[in-house]
């Protein structure tokens, strides 16, 4: 089961990060997005590349308003 | 006689990076973008903070166009991280996120008070540093700690003058002004701002900067108050450098009695 920010979901191992910035409505040109996989940052070069593993934690995040 | 403090020479300078205004902004708790972009064109600033959190598909407007069409530098934080680990998995996301190296580093130690966990903040300020980040600390208004943060190479320090959103000023203005001592680099009043005097009693006691949050975005008028705090920072500013009168404790007559009249 692949969690995607801190829900299960229905994101299949194999697919990328691109995939699942796709299914949130993000492509790969989105300003102020980055993603982490399994506490590790996945840099925008490889989110086409990038394929998820079984039990992959994957954190979209983006800019709130804050500090 | 050279005059800078106040003039077209006074400029606010971090890792290299020259501003003309002394006043940063939060981003938080504004009740909408319009305010928000409103408030920071009041304010002068030319460095906010932006957090990261969750992407959610059903927000509406952009923060990231509202902040570029103001022009203003971001500085992301790393605001609700408990460990040196966390904080540093954010500002590497940050980075990707907002391609800047700069951070405004929390780390928090206790819910209640939000103070800074002083341990876990130097070791996630070094790894950063290592890492090549910009690192701007919120930290106590402990002046060795403060040294310490600069010692590792923080480009500035930014003590708090009481808790995150407590609007009760500055709790102990005399370490902040050993806190001035203590360090080279910039340093910035961040946390407990309440109103526009406490941002120029920061700038008199010897900051080089005011951060306002808070105390701008839940004012009943923000854009009035991001007013009042970008005059009170200019105010502070040319007291610090203009030099305050000693205080005494009896009077001292500001018209002298020679000339006097005497009627009986």
């Amino acid at each position: 089961m692949i969690v995607l920010n801190g829900d299960c979901s229905d994101v299949r191992p194999g697919e990328s990060v691109a995939d699942v910035l796709a299914r949130l409505g993000l492509d790969l040109d989105a300003r102020g997005v980055a993603v982490a996989v399994d506490g590790e940052v996945v840099p925008r070069a490889a989110w086409e590349s990038f394929s998820l593993g079984e039990d992959a934690r994957v954190e979209v995040l983006t800019a709130m308003q804050g500090g | 006689m050279q005059r800078t403090v106040g003039a077209a020479g006074d400029v606010f300078t971090i890792a290299g990076r020259q501003m003309r205004s002394r006043l940063l902004l939060g981003t938080g708790g504004f009740p909408s973008l319009e305010l928000l972009a409103q408030a920071i064109a009041a304010s002068g600033s030319e460095l906010v903070t932006v957090a990261l959190r969750r992407v959610d598909p059903t927000a509406r407007g952009s923060l990231i166009d509202v902040l570029a069409d103001a022009g203003v530098q971001l500085l992301p934080n790393t605001a609700g991280c408990h460990t040196a680990r966390d904080a540093v998995i954010t500002a590497r996301l940050a980075r990707e996120a907002f391609a800047t190296d700069w951070v405004k580093l929390e780390v928090i130690g206790d819910e209640d008070t939000l103070l800074p966990d002083a341990p876990e903040l130097l070791r996630a300020a070094e790894e950063l540093l290592d890492d090549g980040f910009v690192v701007l600390p919120y930290t106590t208004d402990d002046p060795v700690l403060a040294r310490r943060l600069a010692d590792l190479g923080c480009a500035a320090v930014m003590p708090l003058g009481s808790p995150i959103g407590s609007g009760m000023g500055i709790r102990n203005p005399y370490n902040i002004s050993l806190i001035r001592e203590a360090v080279e680099v910039p340093v910035v009043l961040d946390a407990g701002i309440g109103t526009a005097s406490d941002a120029a009693l920061a700038m008199e006691l010897g900051c080089d900067a005011v951060m306002a949050a808070s105390a701008v975005a839940r004012a009943q008028d923000p854009v009035a108050m991001a007013a009042a705090m970008r005059s009170a920072v200019e105010a502070g500013r040319l007291a610090r450098g203009a030099g305050r009168i000693p205080r005494r404790t009896y009077a001292t007559a500001s018209t002298p009695d020679e000339g006097l009249a005497i009627f009986s």
